[in-house]
């Protein structure tokens, strides 16, 4: 037995391990969240102003919440689960089966916290890391701006020194939920004489501070998840700074790393049932049970597998992070396939619903669920950087193919 | 478990890669090809294989074997994919062997496996008898005959038919073509009265044979696992035969989109390595894309036989039907990135692009599996 195969007293830990979480999953995860989230109003974003849109809602969070578990690998001190990351992938794999639902959305979770662990300070990681693992505190992202998308590193937005402070202007488009956020990161530029990499600091604020205002901006889907931000003069103090003042970029790409991680997800994110059966329910089957419309059919079986192989590929980036044998820029990869993905996912669900799935108000459409959920991953692979993007970084970070 | 290489593995891995990569580089094959070589791979790299263990890779130890599970055999199919290197090892020691190791009485392994280990027996599984795969349309007659049967019909795409000392067939003892039920599988000696072996040389330069049966007498000893129940068997030896191809493909994929990378880097065009096109730059990221997902798929799909071999048939599926279509993808690709050069006979990557489309028909296209998923899952 070499170091690398997990001994078998590990092993039998690990079965202990499972055993036990099958069983406390059982016993407290709520039947109506043991299944995928299908609005917005399904997902609990935690926050200042936060509200269950269910008792069930609740309870799920508040005994996730308890066990640390609405961060299951951050250490205990910050309110996490301190799991190991073989024991963190036993509790996906066991949420997964019953299909629970993630108690807790935030982008504190997916984005910050990583960043926090690995840039923040002792002070800035007591701080936020437990207010983001409880839930207290619902976060934003001010990355982008009107002449910064995709070239991200040209942004605008100033923070000038004035003493032991930043002041804060400029305006940042696109920030998800910035109307319902408490808190903000965000990139400002702090050296404007510097390359535009290297002037640029990741900054934490209250979104209720003087000179912060959003506008609301309506999306395809009928919704307004994201704003217009605008900072006039937002007085931050300095030590709300992570990692080190004009180095912010370094932080900026860790971050975006997780995001993309996360958004890639969404490929493996099943819509309940089997595609295959919910296409059955409405345009048919044959004789033998096969789907009335054979080129549809072919689409979805293609589909089928490309999603089992994502989900094969997602299971082995996290065993290859864990093994140290990881590129850093394979999210970027895992984020493109992802996205493309769910955006098939949805081109199928319309197509196999028709003419039933059109219906954009009514109850029995629940408000047209199905088109704004499929108009809404449109913006899949344009969110967290687009496909076309993750693609340059695909050529030049790890096939290293020359060029600027 | 984790879906990366264990240290084993990868020693493994590198073991198998120093001798393939130094012994059957590419030239190998093409000097086979050009020379017309009458058993179309060489003998002593075959007894290099067994004195290494790989010929008895997946044989318990009791016969002579090394033991090791279809991830191992994975890995090596994997380096083989890289230099196309012809080998028995897919017909002998993954599909034969498995089926002599699952099938197979006492009396059956102990005559035949450690003789597999020692790389002194080569043997082949002969299935398909039409233009694609279709395993449930076997439709060559084993009637019974005195003690045994009389095996009639004729078998395509044997792999190793024309070298092999033992032929594995699957006939049919009852109902039609197309049913479950009545598969039987034989083992056959291809020096016995009737039978017709016709070397076909292929596209891809390896081996395959036509092989006619007319009134071949077997006896009873002969049947492999149960007469009319070999569905099951032939099941879990086609599963294992996919997903080590798959690991072919994969290899196969991986070493030409490097080739093709490299060429990127190096030629130039309108004063600028063509690797600087942002057109070539995304197409050749969305092929590692492709190719870092099958890998896993495929991966998984060994685990899968690993951990019970009768429950591993959609994860499979889902392997070589990736493999089919990323395969090819990647030796188009190849070709296309690489100009007029990616069509001259001199350069290797050709024999990339033939080896594939071969593998792709080895034990069902993605087409197939595609379609197996599609009817696991019930629509
Ligand atoms: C639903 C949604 C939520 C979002 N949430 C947030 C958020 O919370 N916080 C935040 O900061 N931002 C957020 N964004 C913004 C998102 O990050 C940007 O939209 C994205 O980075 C693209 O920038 P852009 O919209 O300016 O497009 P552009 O950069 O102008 O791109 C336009 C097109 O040109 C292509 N293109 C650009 N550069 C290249 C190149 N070098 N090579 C080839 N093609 C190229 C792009 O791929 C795209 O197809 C969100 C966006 C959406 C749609
Ligand atoms: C069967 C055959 C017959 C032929 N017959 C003749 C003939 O009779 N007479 C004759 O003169 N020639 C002939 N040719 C040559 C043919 O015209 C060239 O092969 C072709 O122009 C490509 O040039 P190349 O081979 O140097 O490839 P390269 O130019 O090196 O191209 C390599 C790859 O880079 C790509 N690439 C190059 N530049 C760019 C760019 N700016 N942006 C994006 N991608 C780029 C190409 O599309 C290709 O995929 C023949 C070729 C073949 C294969």
């Amino acid at each position: 037995m070499t170091d690398s195969k997990p001994s078998d007293t590990e092993s039998a830990e690990l079965e202990t391990f499972r055993a036990e979480t099958r069983a406390w999953l059982e016993a407290n995860c709520p039947p109506e969240m043991r299944k995928p989230a299908t609005s917005d109003a399904d997902v609990f974003w935690g926050g200042r102003n936060a509200k269950f849109s269910s008792e069930p809602q609740r309870i799920w969070f508040e005994r996730m919440r308890d066990k640390g578990w609405t961060v299951p690998d951050w250490p205990r001190e910050y309110g996490g689960g301190g799991l190991s990351a073989a024991e963190h992938k036993v509790l996906r794999a066991e949420m997964a089966k019953m299909g629970a639902r993630p108690p807790l959305s935030s982008f504190g979770i997916w984005m910050l916290g990583p960043a926090l662990l690995k840039y923040g300070n002792d002070a800035q990681k007591k701080e936020h890391l437990p207010k983001i693992a409880a839930g207290e505190i619902r976060w934003c992202q001010g990355y982008s701006e009107p002449n910064a998308g995709s070239d991200l590193a040209s942004l605008q937005t100033r923070a000038e020194s004035d003493g032991d402070d930043f002041v804060i202007t400029g305006s940042k488009i696109w920030t998800s939920y910035a109307n319902y956020a408490d808190w903000i990161f965000c990139l400002v530029r702090t050296d404007p004489t510097a390359k535009k990499h290297d002037g640029i600091s990741f900054i934490l604020f209250d979104m209720t501070s003087k000179g912060v205002t959003t506008k609301p901006i309506l999306l395809i889907s009928g919704y307004s998840p994201f704003c217009e931000t605008f900072f006039d003069g937002v007085r931050v103090p300095k030590s709300h700074v992570v990692g080190t003042i004009n180095r912010g970029w370094d932080v900026a790409k860790y971050l975006l790393q997780h995001e993309r991680a996360m958004i890639s997800g969404m490929g493996e994110r099943g819509v309940g049932r089997p595609l295959g059966q919910i296409a059955a329910d409405s345009v048919g089957t044959d004789g033998q049970g096969k789907l009335d419309d054979a080129m549809l059919r072919g689409k979805i079986a293609t589909f089928d597998v490309d999603e089992a192989a994502l989900a094969a590929c997602a299971e082995r980036a996290v065993d290859l992070a864990k093994a140290g044998q990881a590129h850093p820029a394979f999210s970027s990869a895992m984020k493109y396939y992802g996205t493309e993905l769910n955006k098939r996912r949805y081109e199928i669900l319309m197509s196999a619903g028709g003419v039933d799935v059109l219906e954009w108000e009514s109850e029995r459409s629940r408000q047209g669920a199905r088109p704004r959920a499929w108009l809404r991953t449109k913006a899949n692979s344009i969110e967290g950087g687009t496909s076309e993007v993750m693609l340059g970084i695909v050529a030049k970070r790890i096939l290293d193919l020359p060029g600027a | 478990m984790a879906l990366v290489l264990t240290e084993e593995q990868s020693m493994l891995r590198d073991s198998a890669r120093g001798l393939i990569s130094d012994k059957a580089p590419v030239s190998h094959l093409r000097s086979l090809r050009d020379s017309k070589d009458p058993t179309g791979f060489s003998k002593e790299l075959w007894h290099s294989f067994a004195e290494m263990g790989f010929a008895g890779l997946l044989v318990p130890e009791e016969f002579g074997g090394s033991g090791l599970g279809f991830m191992e055999a994975g890995i090596v199919m994997e380096e083989i994919g890289r230099t196309l290197m012809p080998s028995p090892f897919l017909a002998t020691s993954v599909v034969a062997a498995s089926a002599l190791n699952r099938g197979g009485n006492a009396a059956q392994k102990s005559e035949y496996l450690p003789k597999i280990s020692n790389g002194s027996l080569l043997a082949t599984l002969a299935i398909d008898e039409g233009a694609k795969h279709r395993p449930l349309q076997t439709n060559l007659q084993a009637v019974r005959a005195g003690n045994g049967f009389k095996l009639s019909g004729a078998k395509a795409l044997v792999v190793d038919g024309h070298v092999a000392d033992l032929l594995i067939v699957a006939a049919r003892t009852a109902g039609a073509a197309g049913e479950r039920e009545g598969l039987t599988l034989f083992l056959v000696n291809p020096a016995a009265k009737g039978v017709a072996i016709e070397r076909t040389i292929m596209v891809d330069a390896h081996n395959a044979a036509r092989i006619e049966f007319a009134n071949v007498e077997v006896n009873a000893d002969s049947v492999l696992g149960e007469v009319d129940q070999g569905a099951a068997l032939l099941d879990g030896v086609l599963d294992i035969g996919r997903g080590t191809v798959a690991a072919e493909m994969v290899g196969l994929s991986d070493e030409v989109f490097n080739r093709t990378v490299e060429y990127l880097k190096s030629r130039k065009q309108f004063g600028k390595l063509i690797g600087e096109f942002q057109a070539l730059q995304h197409r050749a990221a969305e092929l590692y894309v492709d190719i870092e997902i099958t890998r896993a798929a495929t991966m998984k799909a060994l685990q899968a036989l690993d951990a019970d071999v009768a429950k591993a048939a959609s994860s499979v599926a889902v392997a070589k039907a990736r493999a089919g279509t990323t395969a090819t993808r990647a030796v188009q690709e190849g070709v296309q990135m690489h100009g007029g050069m990616g069509m001259t006979d001199q350069f290797d990557i050709g024999f990339f692009m033939k080896r594939a489309r071969v593998c792709e028909e080895l034990f069902g296209d993605a087409n197939y599996h595609t379609e197996q998923l599609a009817r696991a899952r019930g629509y």
